[in-house]
């Protein structure tokens, strides 16, 4: 699709353009990217949203925080035994405090670090095409072929685009 | 109501400020000086400034280090454990909140520095592998401190900001002047695609799911700091809970004596409303019944534990030389809140706000009690005639905390928007008809 036209359809409301998004996808009249104010149900179901691989970022994220909030407090205890309070150099029942927070430290780290890879961020110069998708617009971008730009349109206009533009 | 009002009013918040603002900000500012100037004081003199004297050598600065990590964990308790709930109220107060438990937890995190006789060496508390090759001592509840408010923090910061992104591109594509370049930044270039709601909803799902079991472990580290202790009026194993309980009890009441001028400065009327300040008072008063219960429990096992220094204590703690604080206590977290069990008094701000200002200063003397009191009756008959009292040092350093607080918060409010504008606009899109749920996006 690397010719291909990008015709971005405007509506008022996320549901019409729902309506929009399944238009353009079964008819395969191309690629589509939607631009909202808020996060939208009837957009995702339209767009067939899978679960976001998010969590497996947090999962890593908080097994390693786990394994590092054991294993550090072991390394350093056996790095220079120094029993402290008649205790046993592993402790586990304090060190227990130490992997809890790493846990939450590292999966959220992970989660964020994941969140920004797979949303394509930061991009610093990145706008929406219409400043008013931030605002109380929603924003269908179809790219499709050359050929396929009118039926495109027809689709967008048919299913309550209140404004089409390339 | 529509998608562009909520824009404009909430947006509108950003405009430049009145005298009002000015006001608050400068005495917020003059509170800090004063407190900056203390702290170089002490630093410069050392810790005798501090009205520290055997056995009483945790006071006023730990107060309020337990007092600060409290106030942040309504705030947690708003913007993930109401959002794991679907409680769609939160939505009005929540960005609020989440900033001022960030606020609060940087105040505390400077306590334990300031507590520091050789303060600029706080980076010893951090476990790396110093010139002698010596670690930190993992099994000291200073060290699980460190890791619980950084973490803590760390956390509280993300979550704030990944609730803020939308919002700042929303500024961005609608302010003007010279901070459109700074919200272009900030927002990371945050264009709203069907990809980037999918992560974030996740992500935020996520952050609430992770932070709730964090604002429980952060306030339970902060009580065993004392409860892993053999003090008597320390050791208790109910601490962890009663330290939950009252961390959110005090937060909530802040949360109120925040909102309360905030939303008249703001213009926010029809944002923030009445019914929200009920259901806060609400949670006020099912938490302080809790606190009450606490305390009830407290006096209960030192009675019942048969050990003459235990009962002595709590004994002391009511009759002895800090009666006053302790009745003061119990006046302000026991008694006043059991007034908002009538929707009058709940849904009247002007004495909501009285209450939660006089529960603010019952929670910061609970710490205050409960650290002072407990050191000062210890095992040595010997210690029990001295009487601790804050100096002048320690007094103008608390009001720089508040100071420093309220400044971050003001400068907060007038530079990021102060109510959420992506969650107003998804409350406002489905009302919840039938199912409570509704009013959400699916979690993906």
């Amino acid at each position: 699709m690397a010719e291909g036209v990008e015709i971005l359809g405007i509506y008022d409301r996320a549901t019409t353009a729902a309506v929009g998004v399944r238009a353009v996808l079964e008819e395969g009249l191309g690629e589509v990217i939607t631009y909202s104010p808020v996060p939208d149900r009837a957009l995702d179901q339209a767009l067939h949203v899978t679960l976001s691989p998010v969590r497996l970022f947090v999962l890593i994220g908080g097994l390693l925080g786990c394994a590092t909030g054991f294993i550090f407090p072991i390394y350093t205890v056996l790095d220079w035994p120094l029993i402290t309070g008649g205790k046993p150099l592993i402790s586990i029942p304090p060190f227990v405090v130490i992997a809890f927070e790493l846990t939450i430290l590292f999966a959220s780290l992970g989660g964020m670090a994941g969140f920004l890879l797979l949303s394509r961020l930061p991009r610093v110069t990145g706008r929406p095409p219409d400043a008013r998708f931030t605002d109380n617009m929603t924003g269908i971008s179809v790219t499709c072929a050359p050929e396929q730009a009118a039926a495109v349109r027809a689709c967008l206009a048919r299913t309550g685009a209140s404004e089409i533009r390339e | 109501m529509s998608f562009a009002t909520i824009n404009d009013d909430i947006l509108r918040t950003l405009r430049p400020p009145g005298r009002v603002y000015y006001a608050g900000l400068a005495l917020a500012l003059a509170a800090l000086s004063i407190g900056v100037l203390a702290f170089l004081y002490q630093a410069r003199t050392g810790m005798g400034v501090a009205g520290y004297e055997h056995p009483v050598l945790w006071a006023v600065y730990i107060t309020n280090f337990v007092f600060w990590v409290g106030i942040a964990h309504s705030g947690t308790l708003i913007s993930a454990i109401l959002f794991l709930f679907r409680a769609k109220w939160r939505t009005a107060v929540a960005r609020a909140a989440e900033a001022m438990t960030v606020f609060a937890v940087v105040t505390a995190a400077l306590f334990p520095i300031i507590h520091l006789g050789r303060p600029w060496f706080f980076y010893w508390l951090i476990p790396y592998p110093n010139a002698r090759e010596l670690w930190v001592n993992f099994r000291s509840p200073l060290i699980w401190d460190v890791f619980a408010i950084t973490t803590y923090l760390t956390v509280s910061v993300m979550f704030l900001y990944l609730g803020l992104m939308p919002d700042l591109a929303a500024a961005r594509d609608r302010i003007t002047d010279w901070r459109r370049q700074v919200y272009r930044v900030l927002s990371l270039g945050w264009l709203g695609t069907n990809r980037q709601w999918r992560h974030y909803m996740a992500l935020y799902g996520f952050f609430a799911a992770l932070a709730t079991p964090l604002v429980v472990s952060v306030h339970s580290v902060v009580s065993w700091d004392f409860a892993v202790s053999i003090l008597p009026g320390w050791h208790s194993t109910i601490f962890a809970p009663y330290f939950v309980a009252g961390a959110i009890f005090s937060g909530l009441a802040m949360v109120i004596t925040l909102l309360v001028p905030l939303r008249r400065m703001l213009r926010l009327e029809s944002y923030i409303r009445v019914h929200h300040f009920e259901n806060l008072a609400k949670l006020m008063l099912m938490t302080s019944l809790i606190v009450s219960y606490a305390y009830m429990v407290e006096f209960f096992i030192a009675w019942y534990s048969g050990s003459p220094f235990e009962q002595g204590t709590f004994y002391d703690r009511m009759f002895g030389q800090y009666w006053a604080y302790s009745w003061m206590m119990f006046t302000c977290n026991v008694c006043v809140p059991l007034l908002l069990f009538s929707k009058t008094v709940r849904t009247n701000l002007r004495s909501l706000f009285v209450i939660s200002i006089l529960v603010n200063i019952g929670m910061w003397l609970e710490r205050y009690v409960i650290i002072v009191s407990s050191l000062s009756h210890d095992f040595d008959p010997a210690n029990w005639s001295g009487v601790y009292e804050p100096t002048w040092v320690e007094a103008a350093i608390t009001v720089g905390a508040f100071g420093l607080f309220l400044t971050l918060f003001l400068l907060f409010v007038k530079n990021f928007p102060a109510v959420s504008i992506t969650e107003m606009k998804e409350t406002m899109e489905r009302p919840a008809e039938g199912d409570p749920a509704s009013a959400w996006p699916e979690p993906v």
